[in-house]
């Protein structure tokens, strides 16, 4: 019996073919809307988690409560013993040291003379130890406009903007104007090793990019760092791990009075991150649900009508003395094999899409001009463990409540009716 | 041949509701069907034959009185015992044919015998058997889009006549036939109904229909208005 019933669902295509591919976009739909949702949201963290806050980061409370200001006469120092200790206690994460720093960069003419001069906002990291991930992490190798990485002391990126309105080029000069981390004034010297653009109004307007030996150096802050930024090592923010995280590496300190005591944050802790954070999971999880549902409703809707448009086919098997129950279970049986085909195709597709997004992401760099705040000017989807199952609840579980609501009417109406309504 | 009541009506009344009134479709009907009968209702629209067919088919129940087929009473019996008894003992023809369109004419003629859990040789055995008294054996890959209206209504005979039935319920079988058509089905039927001793009732208006009956029950306003008997 199930392989007649099988047969006929192959051979007619208005029951098999257009509700697998109905079921399929639905859930292609769903799936590729929430990672795609999931990534937009995403991004906005990971950008800023790469440039400034970190999955988790380490300071002293005194930079914590500052630390919009970036306070590095209140930075940690014996970094290099901290930072043994963070990678031996979370082998799991990766850390990298940052300096975050202000300040003026005067540009010379040929006889020396102040061209123009512009403020900057610095950021010392990792660039000359073979091996190191902060040049990826800040994808600054594909950023790179004109001029190369730096590959010696002393030398500098740029980002384009900021070169071009001092009018420095690749190999020029450029003077540091700060302050050191004991307040004193400071001047050092850079060779310009190349220009950026990172696709973000903010950083592209007046950002610098250092090693981190030469930014210790000019500020003389020898053996310490502002921050100590640690990632996961998957890349994406885990804020129920960075949170663990956090609170195991405080507890060792919870009752060390001296201000200048290590504290970690998770990025969630840190400023308005938190409540971005949580509008971020609101979010996606708000317009992930009221997407299923419209796909629900739609697939439900598809569900009613096939079984509707049965109820003729439905009058003769009662006719022939098959039961209102067997043909009820067939029914659902029907769309069970409905919603898995369409869910398993769409889910498919869903991830096909979602992968391509995420790999080459769609540049809405033209819209960003201007912005003001750190956003990423390439959105990419970012596929979740969510995206495997989540098109099943449209797809399959809406499909066969559809069915099972329009098989609902066969019991109710009277046999004769059915019959009535296969002879119309 | 034994002549037993195959289908007893005792006053049976029928009534549907119709807005806040009712409307009375069967009126006390009195009727005795005998094994191997070759009957019809015959009646202008509203007399009450789709009604009454209906109920002798167990898909309708009477609102009084009593409907015994194969000395079952239709009022009593549970959903599942009328589908078993119509699974069991009774064919329907209809007035559209109603085949599945997307199985063949083997597959719409097999259907009665998979819900009967007939071995699959039995079945094939049988289909064709059914086939050959419509003469339709060479076209058991075809499907009912590809037939003439008068062979789609053979097929339909074959499906219910496949499995043997005590009775087949005919609904105006030859509504959408032509003159040539109706009279080759009807031929068919009276050939099945002599050879397989299957008992017939129809309900019809047709004429052509009519002209083949050996007994006919004329219904008037949902009762029993007079009988006709044709002499063998």
């Amino acid at each position: 019996m199930i392989k007649f019933l099988l047969k006929g669902l192959i051979r007619d295509k208005s029951r098999s073919r257009l509700p697998v591919i109905v079921v399929a976009t639905g859930v292609m739909l769903t799936v590729l809307m929430h990672a795609y949702i999931k990534g937009l949201m995403g991004d906005t963290i990971e950008m800023n988690a790469r440039f400034s806050n970190g999955h988790v980061k380490v300071m002293t409370k005194a930079y914590a409560e500052n630390m919009n200001q970036t306070p590095n006469d209140l930075a940690l120092i014996g970094t290099a013993k901290m930072l043994s200790n963070l990678k031996n206690q979370f082998p799991e994460m990766e850390w990298a040291q940052r300096i975050q720093f202000g300040g003026l960069i005067d540009a010379p003419d040929e006889n020396g003379e102040t061209k123009a001069q512009g403020p900057a906002l610095g950021i010392g990291l990792d660039l000359l130890t073979a091996g190191t991930k902060e040049t990826f992490r800040l994808n600054l190798t594909n950023s790179l406009v004109r001029g190369k990485m730096p590959e010696n002391k002393g030398e500098v990126l740029l980002s384009e903007g900021l070169s071009q309105k001092l009018s420095v080029n690749p190999g020029d000069k450029v003077t540091f104007i700060g302050s050191t981390m004991n307040g004193s004034m400071t001047v050092f010297n850079f060779s310009v090793a190349g220009t950026l653009s990172f696709g973000n109004e903010i950083l592209d307007k007046g950002a610098i990019i250092v090693d981190i030996e030469d930014v210790r150096n000019a500020l003389d802050m020898s053996d310490a760092t502002g921050e100590i930024l640690g990632f996961f090592q998957n890349g994406f923010y885990d804020d129920e791990s960075a949170i663990n995280t956090s609170e195991k590496f405080n507890s060792a300190y919870s009752g060390n009075p001296d201000e200048f005591a290590p504290v970690m944050k998770s990025l969630s802790q840190q400023g308005s991150m938190g409540q971005y954070v949580a509008m971020s999971e609101y979010w996606v999880n708000y317009i992930a649900f009221v997407f299923i549902i419209a796909m629900s409703l739609v697939l439900w809707n598809a569900g009613l009508l096939g079984g509707l448009r049965r109820y003729g086919e439905v009058g003769i098997r009662l006719a022939m003395g098959e039961e209102k129950g067997q043909v009820y279970r067939t029914m659902i049986f029907e769309s069970v094999i409905i919603g898995l085909a369409g869910s398993l195709i769409g889910t498919f597709l869903g991830l096909f899409f979602a992968w391509l997004i995420q790999k080459y992401g769609i540049d809405i760099s033209g819209l960003m001009k201007g912005s003001s705040i750190m956003m990423p000017s390439i959105i990419r989807a970012r596929i979740t463990p969510a995206d495997y199952y989540l098109g099943f609840i449209p797809g399959l579980i809406s499909t066969v409540l559809g069915t099972m609501l329009s098989g609902i009417g066969i019991y109710k109406r009277q046999t004769a009716r059915l019959f009535k309504e296969l002879e119309a | 041949m034994e002549i037993s009541p195959i289908i007893r009506i005792e006053k049976l009344v029928k009534k549907f509701p119709m807005g806040k009134s009712e409307f009375t479709a069967l009126n006390g009907i009195e009727l005795i069907i005998t094994r191997g009968e070759f009957a019809g209702l015959v009646g202008p629209s509203g007399s009450g034959k789709t009604t009454l067919l209906n109920i002798v088919g167990s898909l309708d129940v009477p609102s009084s009185g009593e409907a015994f087929v194969l000395g079952r009473s239709i009022g009593n019996l549970t959903t599942k015992e009328a589908a078993r008894l119509r699974k069991e003992n009774l064919g329907f023809i209809f007035q559209s044919y109603n085949l599945l369109a997307v199985y063949t004419v083997y597959e719409n003629v097999e259907f009665p015998l998979l819900l009967l859990n007939y071995s699959a040789s039995d079945r094939k055995k049988m289909v064709m058997d059914s086939l050959e008294w419509v003469g339709l054996a060479d076209k058991i890959k075809s499907k009912p889009p590809q037939l003439s209206g008068g062979e789609c209504q053979r097929v339909a005979i074959a499906r219910a006549m496949v499995k043997k039935p005590s009775i087949v319920l005919a609904d105006e079988p030859t509504a959408n036939l032509d003159a040539a058509n109706s009279h080759n089905i009807l031929k068919t039927m009276v050939t099945l109904n002599r050879e397989l001793k299957t008992t017939f009732l129809f309900a019809t208006h047709d004429d052509k229909v009519i002209s083949y009956l050996r007994r006919k029950i004329f219904l008037l306003d949902g009762n029993v208005d007079r009988e006709e008997i044709k002499p063998n």
